[in-house]
Protein backbone atom coordinates (compact mmCIF):
# COMPACT_ATOMS: atom_id res chain seq x y z
CA UNK A 1 0.00 0.00 0.00
CA UNK A 2 1.35 3.42 -0.98
CA UNK A 3 1.60 6.62 1.00
CA UNK A 4 -0.20 9.96 0.93
CA UNK A 5 1.72 13.21 0.37
CA UNK A 6 1.86 13.87 4.10
CA UNK A 7 3.02 10.34 4.89
CA UNK A 8 5.83 10.62 2.32
CA UNK A 9 7.07 13.92 3.73
CA UNK A 10 6.96 12.60 7.31
CA UNK A 11 8.76 9.38 6.34
CA UNK A 12 11.54 11.32 4.63
CA UNK A 13 11.97 13.56 7.68
CA UNK A 14 12.04 10.59 10.05
CA UNK A 15 14.68 8.79 7.98
CA UNK A 16 12.24 5.99 7.13
CA UNK A 17 11.35 4.40 3.80
CA UNK A 18 7.78 3.90 4.84
CA UNK A 19 5.36 4.96 7.56
CA UNK A 20 1.88 3.74 8.41
CA UNK A 21 -1.20 5.39 9.88
CA UNK A 22 -0.95 5.56 13.66
CA UNK A 23 2.83 5.04 13.78
CA UNK A 24 4.66 7.28 16.26
CA UNK A 25 7.69 8.91 14.67
CA UNK A 26 10.34 11.47 15.50
CA UNK A 27 10.75 13.91 12.57
CA UNK A 28 13.40 16.50 11.75
CA UNK A 29 12.08 20.03 11.46
CA UNK A 30 12.78 22.63 8.77
CA UNK A 31 11.19 25.49 10.70
CA UNK A 32 9.93 26.13 14.24
CA UNK A 33 7.63 29.14 14.65
CA UNK A 34 6.14 31.10 17.53
CA UNK A 35 4.27 34.36 18.19
CA UNK A 36 4.00 36.83 21.08
CA UNK A 37 1.31 34.77 22.88
CA UNK A 38 2.84 31.32 22.60
CA UNK A 39 6.59 32.09 22.59
CA UNK A 40 6.76 33.40 26.19
CA UNK A 41 5.53 30.03 27.52
CA UNK A 42 7.92 28.20 25.17
CA UNK A 43 10.91 30.33 26.17
CA UNK A 44 10.21 29.77 29.88
CA UNK A 45 10.14 26.00 29.25
CA UNK A 46 13.30 26.23 27.14
CA UNK A 47 15.13 28.13 29.88
CA UNK A 48 13.75 25.99 32.70
CA UNK A 49 15.13 22.88 31.02
CA UNK A 50 18.56 24.50 30.87
CA UNK A 51 18.88 24.74 27.09
CA UNK A 52 21.20 27.56 26.04
CA UNK A 53 21.17 27.48 22.21
CA UNK A 54 18.55 26.84 19.55
CA UNK A 55 19.22 23.92 17.20
CA UNK A 56 19.60 26.19 14.14
CA UNK A 57 19.40 29.98 14.20
CA UNK A 58 18.08 30.08 10.64
CA UNK A 59 15.29 27.57 11.33
CA UNK A 60 13.49 29.35 14.16
CA UNK A 61 11.06 32.18 13.43
CA UNK A 62 9.47 34.45 16.03
CA UNK A 63 6.80 36.91 14.95
CA UNK A 64 5.15 39.26 17.46
CA UNK A 65 1.80 39.73 15.72
CA UNK A 66 -1.09 39.01 18.09
CA UNK A 67 -1.16 41.85 20.60
CA UNK A 68 1.15 44.14 18.62
CA UNK A 69 1.68 47.04 18.32
CA UNK A 70 1.67 46.36 22.08
CA UNK A 71 -1.90 46.81 23.27
CA UNK A 72 -1.13 47.18 26.97
CA UNK A 73 1.72 46.98 29.46
CA UNK A 74 1.50 43.23 29.98
CA UNK A 75 1.64 42.65 26.21
CA UNK A 76 4.62 44.97 25.97
CA UNK A 77 6.37 42.93 28.69
CA UNK A 78 5.65 39.68 26.81
CA UNK A 79 7.04 41.20 23.59
CA UNK A 80 10.14 42.45 25.39
CA UNK A 81 10.70 38.98 26.79
CA UNK A 82 10.60 37.31 23.37
CA UNK A 83 12.67 40.11 21.75
CA UNK A 84 15.43 39.66 24.33
CA UNK A 85 15.41 35.92 23.72
CA UNK A 86 15.54 36.41 19.93
CA UNK A 87 18.50 38.79 20.20
CA UNK A 88 20.30 36.67 22.79
CA UNK A 89 20.00 33.51 20.65
CA UNK A 90 20.70 35.33 17.37
CA UNK A 91 17.39 34.15 15.90
CA UNK A 92 17.70 35.17 12.24
CA UNK A 93 13.97 35.28 11.57
CA UNK A 94 12.70 37.56 14.29
CA UNK A 95 10.47 40.22 12.76
CA UNK A 96 9.86 43.39 14.74
CA UNK A 97 6.96 45.81 14.22
CA UNK A 98 7.86 47.62 10.99
CA UNK A 99 9.12 44.50 9.25
CA UNK A 100 6.58 42.04 10.59
CA UNK A 101 3.25 40.89 9.35
CA UNK A 102 0.68 38.35 10.42
CA UNK A 103 2.88 35.27 10.72
CA UNK A 104 1.10 33.01 8.24
CA UNK A 105 1.17 35.62 5.50
CA UNK A 106 4.71 36.72 6.37
CA UNK A 107 6.51 33.34 6.56
CA UNK A 108 5.67 32.27 2.96
CA UNK A 109 6.34 35.81 1.71
CA UNK A 110 9.82 35.64 3.27
CA UNK A 111 10.43 32.33 1.50
CA UNK A 112 10.92 30.43 4.76
CA UNK A 113 8.76 27.47 3.70
CA UNK A 114 9.10 25.49 0.46
CA UNK A 115 7.52 22.27 -0.85
CA UNK A 116 8.47 19.14 1.08
CA UNK A 117 9.33 20.94 4.33
CA UNK A 118 8.19 19.88 7.80
CA UNK A 119 7.12 22.90 9.85
CA UNK A 120 5.70 23.23 13.35
CA UNK A 121 4.36 26.48 14.73
CA UNK A 122 2.95 27.42 18.10
CA UNK A 123 -0.13 28.80 16.40
CA UNK A 124 -2.99 26.65 15.20
CA UNK A 125 -3.07 28.28 11.76
CA UNK A 126 0.45 27.08 10.96
CA UNK A 127 -1.36 24.61 8.68
CA UNK A 128 -1.48 27.51 6.16
CA UNK A 129 1.84 26.47 4.57
CA UNK A 130 0.33 23.24 3.31
CA UNK A 131 -0.66 25.43 0.36
CA UNK A 132 2.99 25.14 -0.69
CA UNK A 133 3.06 21.35 -0.56
CA UNK A 134 4.76 21.28 2.84
CA UNK A 135 3.70 19.35 5.96
CA UNK A 136 2.90 22.11 8.39
CA UNK A 137 0.99 21.89 11.63
CA UNK A 138 0.09 23.80 14.75
CA UNK A 139 1.49 22.69 18.08
CA UNK A 140 1.72 24.25 21.55
CA UNK A 141 4.43 26.07 23.43
CA UNK A 142 6.14 23.02 24.93
CA UNK A 143 6.49 21.46 21.49
CA UNK A 144 7.92 24.77 20.29
CA UNK A 145 10.45 24.73 23.15
CA UNK A 146 11.45 21.14 22.43
CA UNK A 147 11.59 21.88 18.68
CA UNK A 148 13.81 24.92 19.20
CA UNK A 149 16.16 22.87 21.38
CA UNK A 150 16.33 19.62 19.44
CA UNK A 151 15.14 20.36 15.89
CA UNK A 152 12.71 17.46 16.20
CA UNK A 153 9.11 16.73 17.10
CA UNK A 154 7.05 13.59 17.69
CA UNK A 155 4.09 12.87 15.43
CA UNK A 156 1.48 10.19 15.09
CA UNK A 157 1.26 9.50 11.34
CA UNK A 158 -2.17 10.70 10.19
CA UNK A 159 -4.72 9.09 7.92
CA UNK A 160 -5.97 11.36 5.14
CA UNK A 161 -9.11 12.58 3.46
CA UNK A 162 -8.63 13.29 -0.24
CA UNK A 163 -10.59 16.21 -1.67
CA UNK A 164 -10.83 15.99 -5.43
CA UNK A 165 -11.62 19.48 -6.69
CA UNK A 166 -13.27 19.72 -10.10
CA UNK A 167 -14.83 22.50 -12.15
CA UNK A 168 -14.33 26.25 -12.14
CA UNK A 169 -15.67 28.46 -9.35
CA UNK A 170 -17.95 31.35 -10.33
CA UNK A 171 -16.74 34.95 -10.25
CA UNK A 172 -17.41 35.84 -6.59
CA UNK A 173 -16.52 32.44 -5.14
CA UNK A 174 -13.05 32.38 -3.57
CA UNK A 175 -10.92 29.94 -1.60
CA UNK A 176 -12.75 31.14 1.52
CA UNK A 177 -16.15 30.09 0.20
CA UNK A 178 -14.74 26.71 -0.84
CA UNK A 179 -13.19 25.95 2.55
CA UNK A 180 -16.26 27.17 4.46
CA UNK A 181 -18.37 24.94 2.22
CA UNK A 182 -16.09 21.96 2.97
CA UNK A 183 -16.12 22.62 6.73
CA UNK A 184 -19.91 22.87 6.58
CA UNK A 185 -19.94 19.53 4.78
CA UNK A 186 -17.67 17.52 7.10
CA UNK A 187 -18.03 19.44 10.40
CA UNK A 188 -15.58 21.05 12.82
CA UNK A 189 -14.19 17.63 13.71
CA UNK A 190 -14.71 16.08 10.29
CA UNK A 191 -10.98 15.72 9.70
CA UNK A 192 -9.91 15.24 13.33
CA UNK A 193 -6.30 13.95 13.59
CA UNK A 194 -6.22 13.62 9.77
CA UNK A 195 -4.65 15.27 6.72
CA UNK A 196 -6.81 17.08 4.20
CA UNK A 197 -5.17 16.50 0.82
CA UNK A 198 -6.36 18.76 -2.01
CA UNK A 199 -5.99 17.49 -5.57
CA UNK A 200 -7.84 17.59 -8.89
CA UNK A 201 -8.31 19.64 -12.07
CA UNK A 202 -10.04 22.42 -10.17
CA UNK A 203 -6.70 23.39 -8.60
CA UNK A 204 -5.80 25.27 -11.78
CA UNK A 205 -8.46 27.87 -10.94
CA UNK A 206 -7.17 28.49 -7.43
CA UNK A 207 -4.55 31.20 -6.91
CA UNK A 208 -1.88 30.74 -4.26
CA UNK A 209 -3.83 33.19 -2.10
CA UNK A 210 -6.94 30.98 -2.43
CA UNK A 211 -4.87 27.96 -1.43
CA UNK A 212 -3.33 29.71 1.58
CA UNK A 213 -6.85 30.58 2.75
CA UNK A 214 -8.04 26.99 2.35
CA UNK A 215 -5.03 25.34 4.00
CA UNK A 216 -5.26 27.95 6.78
CA UNK A 217 -8.72 26.74 7.79
CA UNK A 218 -7.94 23.00 7.73
CA UNK A 219 -7.66 23.30 11.53
CA UNK A 220 -11.29 24.47 11.61
CA UNK A 221 -12.24 20.96 10.46
CA UNK A 222 -9.98 19.53 13.18
CA UNK A 223 -7.31 18.49 10.67
CA UNK A 224 -3.68 17.92 11.54
CA UNK A 225 -2.70 19.53 8.26
CA UNK A 226 -4.07 20.61 4.91
CA UNK A 227 -1.87 20.03 1.89
CA UNK A 228 -2.04 20.91 -1.81
CA UNK A 229 -0.42 19.18 -4.74
CA UNK A 230 2.49 21.19 -6.08
CA UNK A 231 1.86 22.64 -9.56
CA UNK A 232 3.19 25.44 -11.76
CA UNK A 233 1.53 28.11 -9.63
CA UNK A 234 3.24 26.76 -6.52
CA UNK A 235 6.63 26.73 -8.18
CA UNK A 236 6.16 30.22 -9.60
CA UNK A 237 5.42 31.44 -6.06
CA UNK A 238 8.34 29.57 -4.54
CA UNK A 239 10.81 30.86 -7.15
CA UNK A 240 9.63 34.44 -6.59
CA UNK A 241 10.03 34.22 -2.81
CA UNK A 242 12.69 31.68 -1.87
CA UNK A 243 16.12 30.37 -2.72
CA UNK A 244 15.71 27.33 -0.47
CA UNK A 245 15.93 23.89 -2.05
CA UNK A 246 12.59 22.15 -2.32
CA UNK A 247 11.36 18.59 -2.84
CA UNK A 248 8.09 17.82 -4.58
CA UNK A 249 6.18 14.89 -3.07
CA UNK A 250 3.19 13.36 -4.79
CA UNK A 251 0.83 10.82 -3.30
CA UNK A 252 1.28 7.24 -4.49
CA UNK A 253 -1.41 6.01 -6.86
CA UNK A 254 -2.27 3.26 -4.40
CA UNK A 255 -2.18 5.52 -1.34
CA UNK A 256 -4.87 4.65 1.18
CA UNK A 257 -7.43 7.30 2.08
CA UNK A 258 -9.87 7.25 4.96
CA UNK A 259 -12.33 9.00 2.66
CA UNK A 260 -12.42 10.56 -0.83
CA UNK A 261 -14.72 13.55 -1.32
CA UNK A 262 -15.39 15.19 -4.68
CA UNK A 263 -16.07 18.90 -4.65
CA UNK A 264 -17.52 20.55 -7.75
CA UNK A 265 -16.21 24.09 -7.46
CA UNK A 266 -18.72 25.35 -10.04
CA UNK A 267 -21.60 24.47 -7.72
CA UNK A 268 -20.28 26.35 -4.68
CA UNK A 269 -22.08 29.57 -3.73
CA UNK A 270 -20.67 32.44 -1.65
CA UNK A 271 -20.83 30.92 1.83
CA UNK A 272 -21.17 32.33 5.35
CA UNK A 273 -20.54 30.61 8.71
CA UNK A 274 -23.10 31.63 11.29
CA UNK A 275 -22.34 31.79 15.03
CA UNK A 276 -20.88 29.99 16.90
CA UNK A 277 -19.04 27.32 14.91
CA UNK A 278 -17.31 27.45 11.52
CA UNK A 279 -19.35 24.45 10.32
CA UNK A 280 -22.64 26.32 10.80
CA UNK A 281 -22.64 27.38 7.15
CA UNK A 282 -25.31 28.77 4.88
CA UNK A 283 -25.05 29.88 1.28
CA UNK A 284 -25.48 33.57 0.62
CA UNK A 285 -28.92 32.74 -0.81
CA UNK A 286 -30.04 31.39 2.58
CA UNK A 287 -28.73 34.03 4.99
CA UNK A 288 -31.84 36.16 5.36
CA UNK A 289 -31.78 39.62 6.88
CA UNK A 290 -28.78 39.90 9.23
CA UNK A 291 -27.92 43.47 10.22
CA UNK A 292 -24.31 44.12 11.20
CA UNK A 293 -22.30 46.62 13.24
CA UNK A 294 -18.78 45.87 12.06
CA UNK A 295 -16.86 44.43 9.13
CA UNK A 296 -13.34 43.07 9.47
CA UNK A 297 -11.33 42.32 6.33
CA UNK A 298 -7.89 40.83 6.92
CA UNK A 299 -6.18 38.20 9.14
CA UNK A 300 -3.96 35.21 8.36
CA UNK A 301 -6.94 33.78 6.50
CA UNK A 302 -7.80 36.68 4.19
CA UNK A 303 -5.37 39.60 4.47
CA UNK A 304 -3.46 38.98 1.24
CA UNK A 305 -3.33 41.20 -1.82
CA UNK A 306 -6.01 39.39 -3.80
CA UNK A 307 -8.32 39.64 -0.77
CA UNK A 308 -7.79 43.39 -0.65
CA UNK A 309 -8.32 43.66 -4.41
CA UNK A 310 -11.64 41.80 -4.15
CA UNK A 311 -12.79 44.13 -1.37
CA UNK A 312 -11.64 47.22 -3.27
CA UNK A 313 -13.44 46.17 -6.43
CA UNK A 314 -16.69 46.25 -4.49
CA UNK A 315 -16.00 49.34 -2.36
CA UNK A 316 -14.59 51.51 -5.19
CA UNK A 317 -16.44 54.80 -5.52
CA UNK A 318 -19.01 53.89 -2.87
CA UNK A 319 -19.55 54.50 0.85
CA UNK A 320 -19.93 51.97 3.64
CA UNK A 321 -23.33 52.07 5.36
CA UNK A 322 -23.66 54.59 8.18
CA UNK A 323 -22.84 52.91 11.49
CA UNK A 324 -20.90 49.99 10.03
CA UNK A 325 -17.34 50.17 11.31
CA UNK A 326 -15.24 48.75 8.48
CA UNK A 327 -11.73 47.76 9.50
CA UNK A 328 -9.24 46.54 6.91
CA UNK A 329 -5.96 44.84 7.83
CA UNK A 330 -3.35 44.16 5.16
CA UNK A 331 -1.54 41.08 6.52
CA UNK A 332 2.05 42.22 5.98
CA UNK A 333 3.98 45.42 5.38
CA UNK A 334 4.64 44.32 1.79
CA UNK A 335 0.98 43.68 1.13
CA UNK A 336 0.17 47.07 2.68
CA UNK A 337 2.70 48.78 0.42
CA UNK A 338 1.47 46.97 -2.65
CA UNK A 339 -2.12 47.92 -1.81
CA UNK A 340 -0.99 51.52 -1.41
CA UNK A 341 0.74 51.51 -4.80
CA UNK A 342 -2.28 49.95 -6.48
CA UNK A 343 -4.53 52.66 -5.05
CA UNK A 344 -6.52 50.23 -2.89
CA UNK A 345 -5.86 52.09 0.34
CA UNK A 346 -7.30 55.27 -1.15
CA UNK A 347 -10.40 53.36 -2.25
CA UNK A 348 -10.86 52.02 1.30
CA UNK A 349 -10.44 55.36 3.00
CA UNK A 350 -12.71 57.15 0.54
CA UNK A 351 -15.33 54.46 1.16
CA UNK A 352 -15.22 55.24 4.87
CA UNK A 353 -13.22 52.20 5.99
CA UNK A 354 -10.15 52.37 8.19
CA UNK A 355 -6.88 50.67 7.33
CA UNK A 356 -4.73 49.23 10.11
CA UNK A 357 -1.17 48.09 10.48
CA UNK A 358 -0.82 44.28 10.33
CA UNK A 359 -1.99 42.61 13.55
CA UNK A 360 -4.07 39.60 14.62
CA UNK A 361 -5.83 42.01 17.03
CA UNK A 362 -9.57 41.80 16.35
CA UNK A 363 -9.69 38.21 15.04
CA UNK A 364 -9.16 36.78 18.52
CA UNK A 365 -10.77 39.61 20.45
CA UNK A 366 -7.41 41.07 21.42
CA UNK A 367 -7.66 44.70 20.36
CA UNK A 368 -8.42 46.98 17.36
CA UNK A 369 -12.09 46.21 16.93
CA UNK A 370 -13.66 44.47 19.93
CA UNK A 371 -17.42 43.88 19.87
CA UNK A 372 -19.86 45.03 22.57
CA UNK A 373 -22.68 42.91 23.95
CA UNK A 374 -25.18 42.07 21.22
CA UNK A 375 -23.08 43.41 18.36
CA UNK A 376 -22.55 41.52 15.11
CA UNK A 377 -19.58 41.45 12.78
CA UNK A 378 -18.97 39.98 9.35
CA UNK A 379 -15.32 38.97 9.36
CA UNK A 380 -12.97 37.34 6.87
CA UNK A 381 -11.26 35.69 9.85
CA UNK A 382 -11.37 32.01 10.78
CA UNK A 383 -13.32 31.48 14.02
CA UNK A 384 -16.74 32.51 15.25
CA UNK A 385 -16.71 30.85 18.68
CA UNK A 386 -18.58 32.38 21.62
CA UNK A 387 -16.77 35.57 22.66
CA UNK A 388 -14.17 35.24 19.92
CA UNK A 389 -14.18 38.92 18.92
CA UNK A 390 -15.35 40.44 22.18
CA UNK A 391 -18.36 40.14 24.49
CA UNK A 392 -19.68 36.61 24.99
CA UNK A 393 -23.03 37.78 23.62
CA UNK A 394 -21.54 39.24 20.44
CA UNK A 395 -21.65 37.39 17.13
CA UNK A 396 -19.17 36.74 14.32
CA UNK A 397 -20.19 35.69 10.80
CA UNK A 398 -17.31 34.29 8.74
CA UNK A 399 -17.22 35.15 5.04
CA UNK A 400 -15.03 36.01 2.06
CA UNK A 401 -13.61 39.51 1.48
CA UNK A 402 -16.19 40.03 -1.29
CA UNK A 403 -19.14 39.15 0.97
CA UNK A 404 -17.65 41.26 3.77
CA UNK A 405 -17.21 44.28 1.49
CA UNK A 406 -20.69 43.92 0.03
CA UNK A 407 -22.08 43.71 3.57
CA UNK A 408 -20.19 46.86 4.60
CA UNK A 409 -22.02 48.78 1.86
CA UNK A 410 -25.51 47.64 2.80
CA UNK A 411 -25.21 47.19 6.58
CA UNK A 412 -26.45 43.62 6.39
CA UNK A 413 -24.96 40.36 5.13
CA UNK A 414 -25.05 40.76 1.36
CA UNK A 415 -24.31 38.96 -1.87
CA UNK A 416 -21.40 40.44 -3.82
CA UNK A 417 -23.06 39.28 -7.05
CA UNK A 418 -25.90 41.72 -6.38
CA UNK A 419 -23.86 44.62 -5.01
CA UNK A 420 -20.89 44.60 -7.43
CA UNK B 1 -1.31 7.72 38.56
CA UNK B 2 -4.83 8.14 39.88
CA UNK B 3 -7.40 10.90 40.24
CA UNK B 4 -10.69 11.36 42.08
CA UNK B 5 -13.16 14.24 42.11
CA UNK B 6 -16.57 15.60 41.28
CA UNK B 7 -17.57 16.14 37.70
CA UNK B 8 -18.21 19.32 35.72
CA UNK B 9 -19.97 18.34 32.51
CA UNK B 10 -19.99 20.17 29.18
CA UNK B 11 -21.13 19.45 25.61
CA UNK B 12 -19.40 19.06 22.25
CA UNK B 13 -16.78 21.37 20.72
CA UNK B 14 -15.70 23.18 23.90
CA UNK B 15 -13.20 25.55 22.28
CA UNK B 16 -10.03 27.14 23.61
CA UNK B 17 -11.62 30.60 23.47
CA UNK B 18 -14.15 29.63 26.14
CA UNK B 19 -11.57 27.63 28.14
CA UNK B 20 -9.37 30.71 28.38
CA UNK B 21 -10.48 33.82 26.43
CA UNK B 22 -7.74 35.57 24.42
CA UNK B 23 -8.30 38.79 26.36
CA UNK B 24 -6.41 37.14 29.25
CA UNK B 25 -3.47 35.93 27.17
CA UNK B 26 -1.31 38.95 27.93
CA UNK B 27 0.09 36.82 30.75
CA UNK B 28 1.33 33.25 30.93
CA UNK B 29 1.15 33.00 34.73
CA UNK B 30 -0.80 29.77 35.48
CA UNK B 31 -2.44 31.17 38.64
CA UNK B 32 -3.63 34.24 36.75
CA UNK B 33 -4.96 32.13 33.84
CA UNK B 34 -6.75 29.81 36.29
CA UNK B 35 -8.82 32.75 37.57
CA UNK B 36 -10.53 33.00 34.17
CA UNK B 37 -10.78 29.32 33.28
CA UNK B 38 -14.06 28.41 31.49
CA UNK B 39 -15.27 31.98 32.04
CA UNK B 40 -17.28 32.34 28.81
CA UNK B 41 -19.03 28.96 29.08
CA UNK B 42 -19.50 28.59 32.86
CA UNK B 43 -18.97 31.78 34.83
CA UNK B 44 -19.30 30.01 38.20
CA UNK B 45 -16.71 27.31 37.39
CA UNK B 46 -13.81 29.04 39.10
CA UNK B 47 -15.80 29.56 42.33
CA UNK B 48 -17.06 25.97 42.44
CA UNK B 49 -14.06 23.92 41.31
CA UNK B 50 -12.08 22.07 44.00
CA UNK B 51 -8.70 20.38 43.74
CA UNK B 52 -9.07 16.98 42.09
CA UNK B 53 -12.31 17.74 40.23
CA UNK B 54 -12.81 16.28 36.77
CA UNK B 55 -14.14 17.79 33.54
CA UNK B 56 -16.24 15.50 31.33
CA UNK B 57 -17.23 16.71 27.86
CA UNK B 58 -18.36 15.54 24.42
CA UNK B 59 -16.44 15.42 21.19
CA UNK B 60 -13.65 17.69 19.92
CA UNK B 61 -12.80 19.14 23.36
CA UNK B 62 -10.25 21.96 23.12
CA UNK B 63 -10.81 22.81 19.46
CA UNK B 64 -9.44 26.05 18.10
CA UNK B 65 -6.27 27.79 19.10
CA UNK B 66 -2.89 26.21 19.88
CA UNK B 67 -2.73 28.12 23.15
CA UNK B 68 -1.14 25.86 25.76
CA UNK B 69 -2.67 28.34 28.17
CA UNK B 70 -5.88 26.26 27.86
CA UNK B 71 -4.68 23.02 29.52
CA UNK B 72 -2.42 25.14 31.77
CA UNK B 73 -5.48 27.09 33.01
CA UNK B 74 -7.49 23.91 33.60
CA UNK B 75 -4.58 22.22 35.42
CA UNK B 76 -3.86 25.32 37.51
CA UNK B 77 -7.56 25.61 38.43
CA UNK B 78 -7.09 22.28 40.24
CA UNK B 79 -8.73 19.93 37.74
CA UNK B 80 -7.15 16.47 37.87
CA UNK B 81 -8.15 15.26 34.42
CA UNK B 82 -10.44 15.75 31.43
CA UNK B 83 -12.49 12.88 30.01
CA UNK B 84 -14.00 13.51 26.56
CA UNK B 85 -15.41 11.58 23.62
CA UNK B 86 -12.58 13.03 21.48
CA UNK B 87 -10.04 15.83 21.85
CA UNK B 88 -8.91 18.37 19.29
CA UNK B 89 -5.38 17.32 18.39
CA UNK B 90 -3.39 20.34 19.55
CA UNK B 91 -5.14 20.32 22.94
CA UNK B 92 -4.41 16.58 23.16
CA UNK B 93 -0.69 17.13 22.43
CA UNK B 94 -0.45 20.10 24.74
CA UNK B 95 -2.01 18.18 27.63
CA UNK B 96 0.41 15.28 27.25
CA UNK B 97 3.33 17.67 26.82
CA UNK B 98 2.57 19.48 30.09
CA UNK B 99 1.91 16.21 31.90
CA UNK B 100 -1.84 16.81 32.28
CA UNK B 101 -3.89 13.59 32.08
CA UNK B 102 -6.73 13.30 29.57
CA UNK B 103 -8.76 10.29 28.50
CA UNK B 104 -10.99 9.51 25.52
CA UNK B 105 -14.03 7.40 26.51
CA UNK B 106 -17.42 7.80 24.82
CA UNK B 107 -19.10 5.38 27.26
CA UNK B 108 -18.01 7.42 30.26
CA UNK B 109 -19.21 10.64 28.65
CA UNK B 110 -22.62 9.11 27.91
CA UNK B 111 -23.15 7.89 31.46
CA UNK B 112 -21.48 10.41 33.75
CA UNK B 113 -23.56 13.37 34.94
CA UNK B 114 -22.50 16.68 36.44
CA UNK B 115 -21.76 16.28 40.15
CA UNK B 116 -20.96 12.54 39.99
CA UNK B 117 -17.89 11.45 41.95
CA UNK B 118 -15.49 9.69 39.62
CA UNK B 119 -12.16 7.86 40.06
CA UNK B 120 -9.63 7.41 37.27
CA UNK B 121 -6.67 5.04 37.02
CA UNK B 122 -4.45 6.38 34.25
CA UNK B 123 -2.23 3.31 34.05
CA UNK B 124 -5.10 1.02 33.10
CA UNK B 125 -7.49 3.61 31.65
CA UNK B 126 -10.22 2.49 34.06
CA UNK B 127 -12.85 5.05 35.06
CA UNK B 128 -15.06 4.26 38.10
CA UNK B 129 -18.22 6.25 38.76
CA UNK B 130 -18.68 6.06 42.55
CA UNK B 131 -22.05 7.82 42.45
CA UNK B 132 -23.58 5.38 39.95
CA UNK B 133 -21.45 2.32 40.73
CA UNK B 134 -20.42 1.99 37.06
CA UNK B 135 -17.07 1.19 35.44
CA UNK B 136 -15.94 2.41 32.02
CA UNK B 137 -12.81 1.48 30.10
CA UNK B 138 -10.81 4.11 28.20
CA UNK B 139 -7.96 3.32 25.86
CA UNK B 140 -4.76 3.66 27.86
CA UNK B 141 -2.12 5.89 26.25
CA UNK B 142 0.69 4.38 24.18
CA UNK B 143 3.78 3.75 26.33
CA UNK B 144 5.61 6.71 24.80
CA UNK B 145 2.90 9.15 25.90
CA UNK B 146 2.66 7.56 29.34
CA UNK B 147 6.39 8.05 29.75
CA UNK B 148 5.99 11.76 28.91
CA UNK B 149 3.21 12.10 31.48
CA UNK B 150 5.11 10.21 34.14
CA UNK B 151 8.08 12.53 33.52
CA UNK B 152 5.62 15.44 34.13
CA UNK B 153 5.91 16.71 30.59
CA UNK B 154 7.86 16.61 27.34
CA UNK B 155 10.68 18.90 28.43
CA UNK B 156 11.52 16.75 31.47
CA UNK B 157 11.22 13.66 29.28
CA UNK B 158 13.73 15.06 26.76
CA UNK B 159 16.11 16.01 29.59
CA UNK B 160 15.91 12.53 31.08
CA UNK B 161 16.62 10.98 27.66
CA UNK B 162 19.59 13.26 26.96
Amino acid sequence: MGMTMTQKILAAHAGLDKVEVGQLIQANLDLVLGNDITSPVAIKEFNKAGFTEVFDKSKVAIVPDHFTPNKDIKSAEQCRFIREFAYDKDIENYFEVGEMGIEHALIPEKGLVVPGDVVIGADSHTCTYGALGAFSTGIGSTDMAAGMATGQAWFRVPAAIKFVLTGKPSEWVSGKDIILHIIGLIGVDGALYKSMEFVGDGLQYLSMDDRFTMANMAIEAGAKNGIFLVDEKTLEYVKAHSTKEYVIYEPDEDAEYHQVIEIDLASIRPTVSFPHLPDNTRTIDEVGDIKIDQVVIGSCTNGRISDLRAAAEILKGRKVAKGVRTIIFPATQNIYLQALREGLIEIFIEAGAIVSTPTCGPCLGGHMGILAKGERAVATTNRNFVGRMGHEESEVYLASPAVAAASALTGKISNPEEVA
Amino acid sequence: MRAKGKVFKYGNNVDTDVIIPARYLNTSDPAELAKHCMEDIDSSFVEKVEPGDIIVAGKNFGCGSSREHAPIAIKAAGVSCVIATTFARIFYRNSINIGFPILECAEAVENIDAGDIVQVDFGTGTIYNETKGQKYQAQPFPDFMQEIMVADGLINYIKQKA
